[in-house]
């Protein structure tokens, strides 16, 4: 089975790792990805004026090319998933914004098509048992923090993952791949998002109370699904800054996590470009 | 300081902008202040979420000079917990978009570092440049 694959402007630069990890547990798994043609960005904010039209024809534009590639979309990036599950919720819930928009499109989008998380096909496709069942390498004692961030569960009228408030989707992937999971408070607040560009001490600040709650409940470890969440808690202890902190946690994404644990090749690790090393917590493999 | 209101800046145009950009009814707010106690960033505002729709409110529009619609990133928190059902993300949005209006981008690609830019996500830039300027 193979699955159309949208992987957006990040992962396919600076969250390389993401993608590579990503693409080869999805193939270990039997779910290979296969990437959307003619792809764009989505556009990277879902607009919030009521006047969005434009802004809303790049995504509309992929759900054309989902359709195409048999209806089904899935992705890796939080903020994609984000963009494509709320921009497909206004095409389906609103048919004079899909006619407008249809005439920017270069072919018109019919409704339909399905956006997917990945973890939400391991969830419900694949199953967490089934996944259990795949572990090579159980990753007993790897203590880690699952952290979600903001655009993966909400609004969740809208993107509908899991419960804003509660999530158990993370927790209950890295529990299949025998990590010991850890909770913390600080598992859906926001990391400052774009505000890296815009107000870089604000995603620091916020960087450093989710990573002090990660390690004051005990973890070696926090896992992620979004490029920017993993961004903004691993650049706010790059090596300039590091001298001023109590102690380092590696960022991880859960691709990452599933490529050690299904016993992957290093090289598909893609754990070579983050600012905090993780390597170390998987030195005792055999 | 004194602050005059009046019925008619609060039926004046400056709501009548603001609840149509954003699409939300600022009158359904009563000041719980739910959205201000879970704010990730309130800590860092000149004024608090719920300030900043009361202003809304009264239609005083020195609320556009407040740093806190620039500190708002839309993670959605506030949303998910008001009771009176109101996207404030949507009102900051609202207020960005006036404020820019009216005294143009909040930033410029020439400020930005060359570091940084090397450094952040290609969706943070996008985000970045599409939330602070025009």
């Amino acid at each position: 089975m193979s699955i159309a694959f949208f992987p957006g402007c990040t992962l396919s630069t600076k969250a390389a790792g993401y993608d590579i990890s990503g693409r080869a547990v999805a193939q270990a798994l039997g779910m290979a990805f296969e990437e959307l043609a003619d792809w764009q960005c989505c556009g990277a904010t879902f607009p919030l004026a009521t006047d969005n039209t434009m802004a809303l024809i790049a995504p509309t534009r992929l759900l054309v090319q989902a359709q195409k590639a048999g209806g089904h979309v899935t992705t890796l990036c939080a903020i994609c998933f984000h963009v494509l599950r709320r921009t497909q919720h206004i095409l389906e819930h609103q048919p004079e914004m899909l006619e407008r928009i249809n005439w920017f499109t270069e072919e018109p989008y019919q409704g339909g098509a399905r956006v997917s998380h990945f973890l939400e096909l391991l969830r419900e496709e694949f199953t967490w048992g089934a996944l259990s069942g795949r572990v090579t390498q159980p990753l007993k004692g790897l203590k880690v923090a699952p952290y979600y961030g903001c655009l993966l569960l909400r609004p969740q009228a809208e993107i509908g993952l899991d419960n804003p408030d509660e999530p158990a989707i993370l927790h209950d992937c890295l529990a299949a791949l025998g990590c010991e999971v850890v909770d913390f408070p600080y598992q859906t607040e926001c990391c400052g998002s774009y505000l890296a560009v815009s107000k870089p001490d604000l995603p620091e600040k916020l960087a450093h109370d989710i990573l002090t709650s990660a390690r004051r409940n005990g973890a070696n470890a926090v896992v992620t699904a979004c490029p920017l969440c993993q961004f903004n808690l691993d650049y706010a202890q790059r090596k300039e800054i590091r001298h001023t902190l109590e102690d380092t946690l590696p960022v991880l994404y859960f691709t990452q996590v599933m490529a050690v644990a299904l016993g992957l090749d290093q090289d598909v690790w893609g754990m070579d470009k983050h600012y905090v090393d993780p390597l170390f917590l998987f030195s005792d493999l055999r | 300081m004194r602050t005059r209101i009046s019925v008619d800046s609060v039926r004046g145009e400056f709501v009548h902008q603001i609840e149509t950009i954003s699409g939300q009814s600022l009158l359904a707010c009563n000041q719980c202040g739910k959205c201000s106690a879970g704010c990730p960033v309130a800590f860092s505002t000149d004024i608090l979420p719920n300030q900043v729709i009361r202003l809304a409110q009264l239609g005083i529009d020195d609320v556009l000079d407040s740093q806190t619609i620039w500190s708002c990133a839309a993670c959605l928190t506030c949303v998910s917990r008001c009771p009176k059902g109101i996207d404030l993300p949507r009102v900051m949005e609202a207020m960005r978009q006036l404020k820019m209006e009216r005294d143009g981008n909040q930033i410029e690609t020439t400020d930005l570092s060359p570091e940084m830019v090397a450094e952040v996500p290609q969706l943070a830039l996008i985000g970045g440049f599409r939330k602070y300027m025009t």
